[in-house]
């Protein structure tokens, strides 16, 4: 039953004995094979080897200290009510006297969560923050879990260690 | 007497502000009040969030009024054209009133309690500019404790008089509230007396910005994550009305009912606001009903879109009705009526 005029019927013709040998057609193959033994892979041996991810990729989260190594996240609430897949968490606390070289304003996180099963690394979270706290990081991706216990990645996985600074390009 | 705001006109009472008038039209219409506040007597005419233009004074002298007028505190005349919303100077002139209101407000929001609710955020935010111009100093005031639960932070402070007409009206015998003048001008002693008051702690409710917060709450949680409740209590002192700010289970923040300009309805005692934190002290009504663009409404799964009231109103001035009367005979022979779409 024809559906519409538009079908075209395919026309093979008998193949030639040279087709019918099919030896060069293996041969052609082999060759093309062959060229790629000589060219530069274009695979890579992850995990050991990392490709360069981009500028802006967005990796594992990171909470930046200042200059002086303060925490600049006062847990506004930004941050989670941006967030789409309501990962994050917070709750807030006050400075006290003496803490002033810890956080940087007189509100800081006491605690910081992200629930990384539920986290799509959309960044709405950096775009939301208005004290340059929370960054996506574009050269490190989230490390992978093994257990539901260690989803939620607290200010111990999250606060930037001073002796290993997260910088972007365009930073001093 | 007829009025006519921004071309709508409405018969009102002799004696109404045009504030009070326009408030009667809709929330679209009213002007924003930051230092008006219709429960205290004698406040309004201090902040000029309200300026209106008015293009003709009365029937009898329907000559324009040649500078723009504080809604507030004019009363209105027969006849007499208001312009809020669709007046171009009106609009110019609230962007310099923002300015002028922002001048020595510190952008702390992300540390304030008020966030969210905050009614300078909201005029800032319909009707500011996005950047600053200033970049002199701003004057810096300790934080000052007002007894054992209220906070004073004098840096937000803008001086609407609010918390001083509160103070006024639940205490005897007070004359001064705000000390020094002009750019020195500071909310002093006498607020600092008046907090001995069974009912001083609705000076938190009243301010319309953060400079006064009540400490119990004091970084406890941020507006938009708490849900907010109506609920009652038998209070000897107080009607007992009030909301209920939970997060998850807990009672974290006490808080007087207001109305849809974010006036107190009925002023509540301290017991109830500091004391009384427990599911177990009250009667739930229900829950609170929010605006669906305030952030209070954000962050909740079903109702997170938050839309400025600005573009669906436009959209609604300019909705064209599709003609559609096209051919439809191919289709068969039995077609219902097409429906007409409002």
């Amino acid at each position: 039953m024809k559906l519409t005029d538009r079908s075209k019927v395919l026309e093979q013709d008998e193949l030639t004995l040279a087709e019918r040998l099919y030896i060069p057609a293996v041969a052609s193959g082999m060759l093309t094979t062959l060229k790629h033994f000589f060219k530069k892979p274009i695979t890579i041996r992850y995990p050991e080897q990392k490709r360069y991810l981009g500028p802006v990729f967005r990796g594992q989260h990171i909470l930046k200290r200042d200059e002086e190594g303060a925490e600049r996240c006062t847990a506004c609430g930004l941050c989670a009510v941006a967030c789409p897949a309501e990962a994050i968490s917070m709750v807030a606390d006050e400075r006290m006297k003496g803490e002033e070289k810890l956080y940087r304003e007189e509100k800081y996180a006491k605690v910081y969560e992200i629930n990384m099963l539920r986290c799509i690394f959309c960044g709405l979270c950096e775009e939301a923050c208005p004290k340059q706290a929370i960054y996506l990081q574009h050269d490190k991706m989230a490390p992978p879990f093994l257990g539901r216990d260690e989803v939620i990645f607290g200010k111990d996985k999250l606060v930037e260690k001073m002796d290993d600074r997260y910088l972007r390009e365009g930073w001093k | 007497m007829k009025v006519t705001i921004d071309n709508i006109t409405i018969d009102v009472e002799p004696g109404t502000t045009i504030m009070q008038a326009a408030r009667q039209i809709g929330p679209h219409i009213a002007p924003p009040a930051m230092c008006y506040y219709e429960p205290l007597k004698g406040s309004g005419g201090k902040c000029r969030g309200c300026l209106v233009k008015v293009t003709a004074g009365s029937e009898k002298d329907p000559r324009p009024m040649p500078k723009l007028i504080p809604s507030c505190m004019t009363q209105v005349q027969e006849g007499m054209i208001v312009e809020n919303t669709i007046n171009e100077q009106v609009l110019e002139a609230r962007k310099g009133i923002v300015e002028f209101l922002l001048l020595n407000h510190p952008l702390d929001c992300p540390v304030c309690d008020q966030a969210g609710e905050c009614h300078l955020q909201d005029f800032a935010f319909e009707h500011g500019v996005a950047t600053t111009r200033t970049v002199e100093e701003r004057n810096t005031f300790e934080a000052v404790d007002l007894g054992e639960n209220i906070k004073l932070n004098m840096n937000r402070c803008i001086l609407c008089y609010r918390c001083v007409y509160t103070a006024d009206q639940i205490t005897d015998g007070r004359v001064h509230g705000v000390m020094n003048r002009g750019d020195h001008a500071e909310i002093s002693t006498y607020i600092e007396k008046a907090i001995d008051n069974d009912f001083s702690g609705n000076i938190i409710d009243v301010c319309p910005v953060g400079a006064l917060t009540d400490r119990t709450y004091r970084f406890k949680n941020r507006v938009w994550f708490t849900k907010p409740v109506d609920a009652h209590c038998d209070c000897g002192k107080c009607s007992g009305q009030v909301q209920l700010w939970y997060r998850g289970e807990e009672v974290v923040r006490v808080t007087a009912r207001k109305n849809e300009w974010g006036e107190v309805l009925s002023f509540i005692c301290n017991t109830c606001r500091f004391e009384r934190k427990k599911t177990s002290d009250w009667v739930i009504e229900g829950p609170s009903k929010v605006a669906h663009n305030s952030v209070i409404a954000a962050n909740k799964y079903g109702a997170n879109t938050i839309k400025p009231a600005f573009g669906a109103l436009q959209a609604a001035q300019q909705y064209k009705k599709i003609d559609d009367n096209r051919d439809r005979s191919f289709l068969g022979p039995a077609q219902p009526p097409v429906k007409q779409l409002n």
